[in-house]
This record gives C-alpha cells, sequence and structure tokens, in this order.
C-alpha cells in the first residue's frame, strides 16, 4: 500500500491526482461529523453574501453556507462514485470473464447482449430508473454502475482473451491449475492495470452524472448535491456570479482527481513499469523530469 | 511398468491429421527426443499428451499412463496429473512465466496446489527450488518479477517449476530454443543433471539436431506428422537412414561451419 502510494506520488500528475481525491474524501468525512453551519438552514439576513473569513465560498440566495454545502456535497459525490465503480466492477468483469471463457456459441451470445446493453445512453437509463424506482443515490449509482459496467465487459472479453492465449495460461494449465483458479491467479491480476484505469474513468463519469441528474432534479431534495447546487445558483449566475464557481470547481476536481489518480495506480500495479525509474516524464512546468534516482 | 504408452496418437483440426498414428512409449528414467522441423507437430504430440490440445482439435488413439488411459478423461482428472506427475517446459520463458506474479510465488504454485503445502512452508522450498536450479541469491530472486531476470535465469525458474513435485515425466518442449547458444549448454547441462538425480523420464521436443545427442537415448525424426525414423540417438545421428533425417543433420552442420566461420 505505501509502496502504491510511493509510486503515485513519482510523477505530477499522479501527485495532483492524489491531493484531488484525498480533499474529496476527507471533505466527505469531515462533514459526516462537522461543517461550519447546518448546510440546509436558510439565513434570509445573510443572502449572497461574498467570500469571507466566517463564509469561505460566500452564501446563496437563501442565506446558506456554500461551504458546508460543498463538503455535504462531497458525501453524496463521494457516495455515488464508490457505489459506481463497485458495481461496474462486479458487473463488468463477471460478464467480461464468462463472455471469454465459456464455450464459443455461449461467449459469442452474451458478447451480442453486452453490444446491445452497451447502446443505451448512461443518462438515458438513469432517468428510466429514477422515474421506475424514485430518485436516490442508490439509483443513480445502479444506473451509471450498469452501464459502465457493461462497457467495462466488452474490455474485460478483450483483455481476458489477450491474456488467455499467453504461454504462462498455458503452462499454469499444464502445472494442473483449473480454470477458476487460473483465472483469479493469472488473468485478473494481468488485466488489472487496464481494469483500474477503466474504474477511475467509471468514478469521474459518476460525479459528472451526478451532478447531471440533480442539476435536472432528479435526486431527492434532501441529499446535497453540487449539481444541485449548480441548478440553484445558475438562476441568479448573471447576478451573482463567483457564487457558482466553487461547486464547478469541485465537480471538475473531483473528476481529473479520480482520472488522474487511476494513470498513477495503473502505473504502480504494473510491475513491468514499476521499474522504469529514469523515462523522462513532462511535468507541468515543462521542463523534462528524470523521474528519481533509486 | 511402462509409464507412457502413446498408441497410434492422431490430432486432426479438420483438414488432414497434424499428427499422424504417432507411438511413443516410455520407461521411468528413459530419454526420449522428437525432433523435426517448426510444424511437424511436435508440440502438439506433448500438448496432446497431457488433453492440453486446443479444444477445435480432434484427438484419437490412446495415451496410457501407468496403464491408465488418460484421452477422454476430463480436465478436472488431468489437471490431478499436470505439474504433478508430468510437467512441462516451455520454449520461451520469458511468456511462459506470469510476468505480474513474483517468481517465487510461481515455483510455489504447483506445490500448493498438488501437495497442499502452506504458503510459508512452499515458499522455502521454492526458494530451495531456486537454489537447485544454480539461480545466485536464490532468496532475494524469489522476490524479483521474471522481467527482472535474463532470458537463461527465467528459463531456470521455469525448470524449477516443473521438478517441484518430483515428476515422473518431464516434458520439455524446445526448451532452449529462444536462449542465446551460451546460455543453452548451461541449461541444458542443469536439466540433465536434475532428471539424472531424480530418476526424471524426458521427453525432448527440438528441431536441433546438436541438442539431442547430449540429453536423449532415443530419437524419433516427426515430419509432417509423421514419425518417419525412430531408434538409439546415436545411431540416428550417426547414421540416418531417412533422407529427412540426413537433410536436418546437414542442416545442423552448415549452421554450426557458419558459426565457426564467423568466429574465425
Amino acid at each position: 500500500m505505501r509502496r502504491i502510494v510511493r509510486i503515485l506520488w513519482r510523477t505530477w500528475p499522479g501527485r495532483i491526482g492524489a491531493v484531488l481525491s484525498s480533499v474529496m474524501v476527507v471533505s466527505a468525512l469531515v462533514s459526516l461529523v462537522w461543517t461550519p453551519y447546518d448546510p440546509k438552514r436558510v439565513n434570509p439576513g445573510e443572502r449572497w453574501l461574498p467570500v469571507s473569513r466566517d463564509h469561505w465560498f460566500g452564501t446563496d440566495g437563501g442565506g446558506q453556507d456554500l461551504f458546508s454545502q460543498v463538503l455535504a456535497g462531497a458525501r453524496t459525490t463521494l457516495t455515488v462514485a464508490v457505489l459506481s465503480v463497485f458495481i461496474a466492477a462486479v458487473i463488468g468483469l463477471v460478464l467480461g470473464v464468462l463472455s471469454a471463457i465459456t464455450p464459443r456459441w455461449v461467449g459469442e451470445a452474451l458478447a451480442h447482449v453486452i453490444d446491445v446493453l452497451i447502446a443505451l445512453p448512461t443518462l438515458i437509463l438513469a432517468l428510466v430508473l429514477v422515474a421506475a424506482l424514485g430518485g436516490s443515490v442508490w439509483t443513480i449509482s445502479l444506473a451509471i454502475g450498469f452501464a459502465s459496467g457493461v462497457v467495462l465487459a466488452r474490455v474485460v472479453k478483450a483483455e481476458v482473451a489477450r491474456v488467455l492465449t499467453q504461454d504462462y495460461v498455458l503452462a499454469a494449465s499444464a502445472a494442473g491449475s483449473s480454470t477458476l483458479r487460473t483465472v483469479i491467479r493469472h488473468v485478473l491480476p494481468n488485466i488489472a492495470p487496464v481494469v483500474i484505469v477503466q474504474l477511475s474513468l467509471v468514478a469521474a463519469l459518476a460525479v459528472l452524472a451526478e451532478a447531471a441528474l440533480s442539476f435536472l432534479g432528479l435526486t431527492p431534495i434532501s441529499t446535497p448535491s453540487w449539481g444541485r447546487m449548480l441548478e440553484e445558483l445558475q438562476q441568479s449566475a448573471s447576478v451573482h456570479p463567483w457564487a457558482i464557481v466553487f461547486p464547478g470547481l469541485a465537480v471538475v476536481a473531483a473528476t481529473l482527481g479520480f482520472n488522474l489518480v487511476g494513470d498513477g495506480l495503473r502505473d504502480a500495479i504494473d510491475p513491468r513499469l514499476r521499474s522504469r525509474v529514469a523515462l523522462p516524464t513532462l511535468d507541468l512546468a515543462g521542463t523534462v523530469n528524470q523521474g528519481p534516482n533509486r | 511398468m511402462t509409464l507412457l504408452d502413446v498408441q497410434d496418437l492422431t490430432v486432426d483440426f479438420g483438414d488432414g491429421p497434424v499428427v499422424d498414428g504417432l507411438s511413443l512409449s516410455l520407461e521411468p528414467g528413459d530419454r526420449v527426443g522428437i525432433i523435426g522441423e517448426s510444424g511437424s507437430g511436435k508440440s502438439l504430440t506433448a500438448l496432446s499428451i497431457i488433453g492440453l490440445a486446443p479444444d477445435s482439435a480432434t484427438v484419437t488413439g490412446s495415451v496410457r499412463w501407468n496403464g491408465e488411459e488418460l484421452l477422454g478423461r476430463s480436465d478436472r482428472d488431468l489437471s490431478e496429473l499436470r505439474g504433478d506427475d508430468i510437467t512441462m517446459v516451455f520454449q520461451n520463458p520469458l511468456n511462459s512465466l506470469n510476468p505480474v506474479m513474483r517468481v517465487g510465488r510461481q515455483v510455489a504454485e504447483p506445490l500448493r496446489l498438488h501437495q497442499r503445502l502452506s504458503r510459508g512452508t512452499a515458499a522455502a522450498r521454492a526458494v530451495e527450488l531456486l537454489d537447485q536450479v544454480g539461480l545466485p541469491d536464490p532468496a532475494n530472486t524469489s522476490r524479483a518479477f521474471p522481467h527482472q531476470l535474463s532470458g537463461g535465469q527465467r528459463q531456470r525458474v521455469g525448470i524449477a517449476i516443473a521438478l517441484a513435485c518430483q515428476p515422473a515425466l518431464l516434458i520439455a518442449d524446445e526448451p532452449t530454443t529462444a536462449l542465446d547458444v551460451t546460455v543453452q549448454a548451461g541449461v541444458l547441462q542443469l536439466l540433465r543433471d536434475l532428471i539424472a538425480d531424480r530418476g526424471t523420464a524426458l521427453l525432448f521436443i527440438t528441431h536441433d539436431v546438436a541438442l539431442v545427442s547430449g540429453i536423449t537415448d532415443r530419437l524419433l525424426v516427426m515430419r509432417r506428422g509423421l514419425v518417419v525414423e525412430e531408434g538409439p540417438t546415436t545411431e540416428v545421428v550417426t547414421a540416418p537412414r531417412h533422407d529427412y533425417t540426413v537433410e536436418l543433420i546437414a542442416a545442423a552442420r552448415a549452421t554450426a561451419l557458419d558459426e565457426e566461420e564467423r568466429v574465425g
């Protein structure tokens, strides 16, 4: 674990990703026990206050503290992201591996079903599920997780098929390993880099999708959310443009953070890239970083 | 009792047999070579014996292991034999090791699978095995990933995996083809010593006549799925009866001469 963090820290994108994601997680955790103000408390005397020591992000048209709302929104966003990633991973790995290792006709049939499911747009699926089941964190996560899961399944199928042709899989069979054992010990670790990057994209997508759906008013009003904040604030954006900056930045930061962490993790998990010590990487200042000496 | 008795083994992908009526038998400790050009069905023969021919192939004939028929047995049954009684060393040691698993764990894998050793015992045994195959600093090497080792070292790991469970038969499929000539000799020597110590039977598959003389007692020459010549290795190599064998030997001489010229 410490090694993974150290490798994530090796490149600038990895560092930025780690910092942004950590800030996101810490905000969500802190909001469970403490926010400067009750995010839902309406205070007509403090409407549209600018950024100040008392209100770090200012207040909105109801006099509600924006910093408290962003903290509370992080909780919802993180929950949706984690649930979506989990659901997508289960669906993607199970369907993808099955369609690659079952007899040809089963695998082909499964692949066609996957292709049909991929055609369902994530947000439309989410709308349908919200209409059918009611809007909640669970419904949204299920929709995002399912839609991303079937896309992941196709990637997983291709990756598993690639790994299955490798000699070390044949060697594992020749050493008496069962199919299930071979998949768990040899196939999954070898597709992990690709899956992890895909899942980090799912997390980033989940952040955006949650914001979009709550922007459209499809989440319960009791659930704090960056999308809902944006929707409420954009109505007064011409008069109070600064208020919209912080929830907007939060969405951008979370999306970017998950993407960068995914890239960094891919490098950390793949031992073939791990010993790539002195490969020059371009850092953000534009100078060539020769990498840390080991 | 005959250890391995293959009778009339035929492998067909639907457009004519790729291995055609091959018969061969091994007693415990026997060292038999199969030689032939690529595509002559050598490797497929080896895979068919342990039931790992591709699903699209039809395998007929008979493969008896200690008198028991193996063809048609379920994968589950066969996997008890594979890696335990019959093991394989593969051609390309880079591809035949899992790139994301430490080599120690890969050596320990058959021990955990077949001898049900605990993780710790298997790991300790793996280090011993890495030592026996002549790897330097085996404790540290066991923590290395395959890409951190040289080709010859990787193949030594492959041999350690194959010998982990003290098999009765080791099938070596072109074990030195992917290695430098200088490294080849060391790996062959090691293989020869280890199987001699343990009394392991060897089925050695190669295209290189120069390699078989030192390590096999009996030789089968294969061409396009057919065994064209068979006999004691020294006889086949010194007094070949079939034209194809003559060709193979001439080709090997020519390459050897080329190399001498280049060196000289």
